[in-house]
């Protein structure tokens, strides 16, 4: 670009100014009508235009799958990557350039099936990464599979008889690991507290890894109901340190407390997921360093001049 | 009893040479590879070129006194420029009978090689010991070697205590004085080695290397003269995976992320030493599908990023090599060739990664692919690399292999500027409209968008997409996607410089290979030539895009031949017909390519080619119809 334009470009974004949510809107949604992933969107561009993001500040990174086609309905810079492998793209990102925000979206395939192993690991890095699962307890994009979380019993086409295995526990999985600085879950069909977990997810510093329990009515509605009725038990968790429980949700579910600071507390309401998945902060512990941090700490920022004069100086090591 | 000790104090006969293979064994820990070292280092002052190789164990901690403990150092050594390993050894210096055996049965020992070996053995307590060595040395001896059983442990216990800490400075020394070295400059090395240490222990293992000197001289009636003028240019000497690490730091790499995989690591081991003083960083992925997830993504928001591996990693990494491919994101991945399939020979060459590198991703994957054929185009392949993957937004697959990796060279000191270094990153505005595929119908070239720049925001897909980014079905968009990718390689190909003959320009026989085999192809056909042989040879340094003209160089041959290190079934296997023969990978990409009838000579011996096994095969080659 021209260094005209560029006088002319930035006196265009100065009067501007202000985003509107119009300013992160992509190319329309292609999901199914009644599904789940829109709540979450919207909950996404709220925040960002709320928060006045720059838009070309953020990079939303996704794998494969219909929830992974996420970043092509936000209008920041988009990564849809390959199945199971957004977070280590993700943390790519971060890793080079850490000015920049990085949220990563995936399904619940995406994320603790193909992708387990680069799951567990993202989670003890702690790289400064908002990560979204769009949990709908099935394969949705390729037709009704069996995926880790679908329940004990439940008919999918690949278990025409009732899937065999009990489902898996992620939020324990989550609080084992070593590093895990955020985890929380919400639901896709409660939006206020959708809004706020995401936000809160957003403000943290490190892996802020949020757990979205998502209604895909075409293939999981016997986990959250074909009529949009949700059949799944849930709890809420009231905290003031974390996500606030307004007065409608209380009509909805039973509310506890808990202290998101205290790790055996939050492992033991993980252990509630098995009968009523508790929605609000499990465990927040922003003292954890993140890995971009840790790794630039030791790596100095020099000049070009400066580094030819330090290659130069290895050079000699090898030298006759 | 050996007659150490002798009174005439003859002259020794100077027997002049152009060039040497010496090998210095011994058990993992009694510091052969030290003294080898400093052999190399002092010759190289001199004014020596040089090709060393290390020999390595197998294991971490294996036992002693057996063929799988033999470590220590091959080294070629030569007046003349040298680019690779050479033939069999002429000289070897060992400090027990089975590292010597271990020698014999890689097949690595001229038949007149000259044995110097602690003859301690003869008399060990142990009747199995004494026996086995007798029968190693009588069966050399048969086939014609020349042995000196020496006494070097009981020397060494004449100054100091501890054999183990001082042997292998007096053979340091008795190598010292069968190749004529300036003793000088041997004594400054050791005292270079020790200069952290005490005077004391400094003039100790100086006083071990006057030791074995001596001896030597009492011992060996002859000494070797290879004629050395230092050089007139500053030299370097580093091995292979030094040079891929120090050559990415002089390209502009700022970030390495790896998984630990012999025999790539020690470049990753390099880097993050380089990278800790110059502000780059190494990230140890959980896996090699992470390495490269994190490498592409790292690119993708404009830092330059390399990945290093070897086969089975590369393996892993396929999917994200077509992701690669598919977003147009610039990126180099250095592959170390080690032996296949799967775990294969982990420490040792091949060159088996070819055809893999080109095909494994799903679908129509157009990449850069690059060989360097010795170790100082270790260093400037680098800077090539990354400025193909940025100009051309293209994947770039750097092929090295273990002997590059292992192997040390000379070879003129690089000179370093901010020249090969990128450019900043580009955070200015992108003007309104602009496309993130904005292909150049000729040339398929397109600007590259970095995120954080104002006006960019598009999204990249693994998807079939449209010049907008934007996923896209269409069948005429698939066609033009895949012709824009592959476009941008047609371009590349259009700047390729027509490939250099080695050797004579027309007649009977062309040899094409590629990587390390250039070396001791060279070599294999300048003996043809001196024969009247009409040779020439061509090596490829970009194996994708293929340079210009390969078809017209190989009509000026009577017969064209690849020599490479994968498997191939030979044509005189009775049991290979032409309808079974199965060729090997360079071949069958150069028949595909240019319609000529590409013969094939290739071994997977897990080790290079030697010059004169080159030789061999052209030979035989030339004599058939
Ligand atoms: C390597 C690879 N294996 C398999 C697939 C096929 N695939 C695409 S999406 C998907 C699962 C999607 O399920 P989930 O991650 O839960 O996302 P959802 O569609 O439910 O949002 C699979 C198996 C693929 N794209 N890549
Ligand atoms: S199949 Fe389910 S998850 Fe996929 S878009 Fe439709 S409703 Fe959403
Ligand atoms: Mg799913």
């Amino acid at each position: 670009m021209e260094a005209l334009q560029l006088e002319e470009y930035i006196e265009e974004q100065c009067e501007l100014k202000t985003y509107t949510l119009e300013d992160y809107e992509g190319d329309v949604p292609r999901w199914c009508k009644g599904c789940g992933d829109f709540g979450i969107l919207s909950s996404v561009q709220k925040l960002l235009r709320d928060d006045q993001v720059a838009p070309e500040s953020v990079v939303a990174v996704s794998g494969i799958g219909c929830s992974s086609r996420f970043p092509h309905y936000l209008n920041t810079y988009g990564f849809h990557g390959i199945h199971g492998r957004a977070m280590t793209i993700a943390t790519g990102v971060k890793l080079g350039r850490p000015d920049l925000k990085v949220l990563v979206t995936m399904g619940d395939g995406d994320c603790f099936s193909i992708g387990g192993g680069h799951w567990l690991h993202s989670m003890r890095y702690n790289t400064d990464l908002t990560v979204i699962v769009m949990d709908n307890e099935i394969y949705a994009l390729t037709k009704n599979q069996v995926s880790p979380t679908t329940h004990c019993g439940t008919s999918t086409n690949t278990t025409p008889h009732g899937a065999v295995l009990k489902e898996m526990n992620v939020l324990s999985v989550m609080l084992g690991i070593t590093n895990t600085s955020f985890l929380a879950q919400t639901a896709s069909w409660t939006p206020g507290h959708l809004d706020k977990t995401i936000k809160a997810a957003w403000n943290h510093k490190g892996t802020s890894f949020v757990r979205v329990l998502q209604k895909c009515p075409i293939f999981s509605p016997q986990a959250f109901g074909q009529d949009g009725k949700v059949k799944a038990p849930f709890t809420f968790l009231r905290d003031e340190n974390g996500i606030p429980v307004d007065k409608v949700f209380e009509k909805m579910a039973p509310v506890i407390d808990h202290n998101c600071k205290d790790l055996d507390a939050a492992k033991k309401i993980a252990m509630m997921e098995e009968t009523s998945s508790p929605l609000g902060l499990l465990y927040h512990n922003p003292s954890i360093p993140t890995y971009e941090e840790s790794l630039h700490a030791t790596a100095d920022k020099i000049t070009p001049e400066e580094k030819v004069v330090r290659l130069n100086e290895e050079l000699d090591k090898y030298t006759i | 009893m050996p007659h150490h000790g002798v009174l005439t104090m003859k002259e020794s006969k100077k027997i002049k040479l152009d060039e040497h293979i010496v090998e210095f064994v011994c058990d993992a820990g009694e510091g052969a590879q030290k003294a080898a070292v400093s052999f190399a280092k002092v010759s190289a002052k001199m004014g020596n070129s040089l090709w060393t190789v290390e020999i390595i164990p197998s294991e971490i901690q294996p036992p002693p006194h057996t063929m799988g403990s033999t470590s220590g150092n091959r080294i070629r050594l030569s007046s003349k420029t040298v680019t690779n390993g050479g033939n069999l050894t002429n000289v070897v210096v060992a400090f027990n009978e089975m590292n010597l055996l271990s020698r014999i049965k890689g097949k690595m020992l001229a038949d007149d090689v000259v044995v110097i070996i602690d003859n301690k053995w003869a008399n060990d307590p142990d009747e199995t010991i004494r026996k086995q060595y007798r029968e190693i040395l009588d069966e050399l001896k048969a086939k014609g070697a020349d042995i000196y059983e020496v006494p070097i442990e009981e020397k060494t216990m004449t100054l100091i205590d501890n054999p183990q800490r001082g042997k292998n400075m007096v053979a340091l020394g008795m190598l010292g004085y069968l190749y004529t070295r300036d003793m000088d400059i041997l004594a400054d090395e050791i005292r270079s080695i020790f200069k952290k240490k005490s005077k004391e222990i400094q003039d100790n293992n100086v006083a071990l290397l006057t030791l074995g000197y001596e001896l030597a001289k009492e011992t060996i009636n002859f000494q070797y003269v290879i004629e050395s003028t230092p050089f007139k240019v500053p030299m370097v000497a580093m091995n292979g995976n030094e040079a891929v690490a120090l050559g990415a730091v002089a390209a502009g790499f700022e970030h390495c992320s790896m998984y630990p995989i012999t025999p790539a690591t020690s470049a990753t081991h390099a880097l993050s030493e380089y990278f800790g003083r110059m502000g780059g960083i190494v990230h140890q992925a959980e896996d090699e599908i992470a390495a490269i997830g994190v490498a592409l993504g790292s690119y993708y928001a404009g830092r330059t990023t390399l990945t290093i591996t070897s086969g089975p990693g590369m393996a892993l990494k396929t999917e994200f090599l077509g992701l690669t491919v598919m977003t147009e994101t610039p990126l180099v991945v250095v592959n170390v060739q080690r032996g296949g399939p799967s775990t294969g020979l982990p420490t040792k060459i091949e060159q088996g990664d070819l055809l893999s590198s080109l095909f494994s991703t799903p679908g129509d994957a157009p990449k850069v692919i690059m060989a360097p054929t010795d170790i100082e185009e270790c260093y400037h392949v680098m800077i090539t690399a990354r400025k193909i993957a940025e100009e051309f937004r293209m994947l770039v697959i750097v092929l090295t292999d273990a002997n590059l990796a292992t192997g040390t060279q000379l070879y003129p000191r690089p000179k370093l500027s901010t020249e090969s270094f990128p450019p900043p990153m580009d955070m200015s505005p992108i003007p309104v409209g602009t496309k993130p595929y904005d292909w150049d119908e000729e040339t398929g070239l397109s600007r590259r968008i970095i995120p954080g720049q104002p006006g960019g925001m598009c999204r990249t897909t693994s998807l079939n997409h449209s010049p907008e980014g934007k996923v896209n079905h269409d069948p005429d968009m698939n066609q033009k996607a895949h012709r824009m990718r592959s476009r941008k390689l047609m371009t590349l190909q259009k700047s390729l410089k027509k490939p250099e003959v080695y050797g004579d320009k027309e007649g009977d026989l062309l040899v094409v290979s590629w990587g390390s085999l250039k070396g001791p192809i060279d070599e294999a056909v300048d003996n043809l030539r001196k024969e009247g042989k009409k040779v020439g040879a061509i090596s490829l340094q970009f194996l994708s895009p293929f340079p210009p003209g390969l078809k017209e160089i190989f009509s000026k041959y009577k017969k064209v031949m690849v020599v490479e290190l994968n498997y191939s079934d030979d044509w005189d296997d009775p049991m290979v017909n032409e309808d079974t023969r199965r060729y090997s990978q360079l071949s069958m990409l150069l028949r595909s390519h240019t319609l000529v009838d590409v013969d094939c000579f290739t071994r997977v011996y897990g080790r290079p080619l030697m010059p004169m096994e080159i030789y061999d095969a052209l030979s035989k080659r030339l004599a058939q119809k």
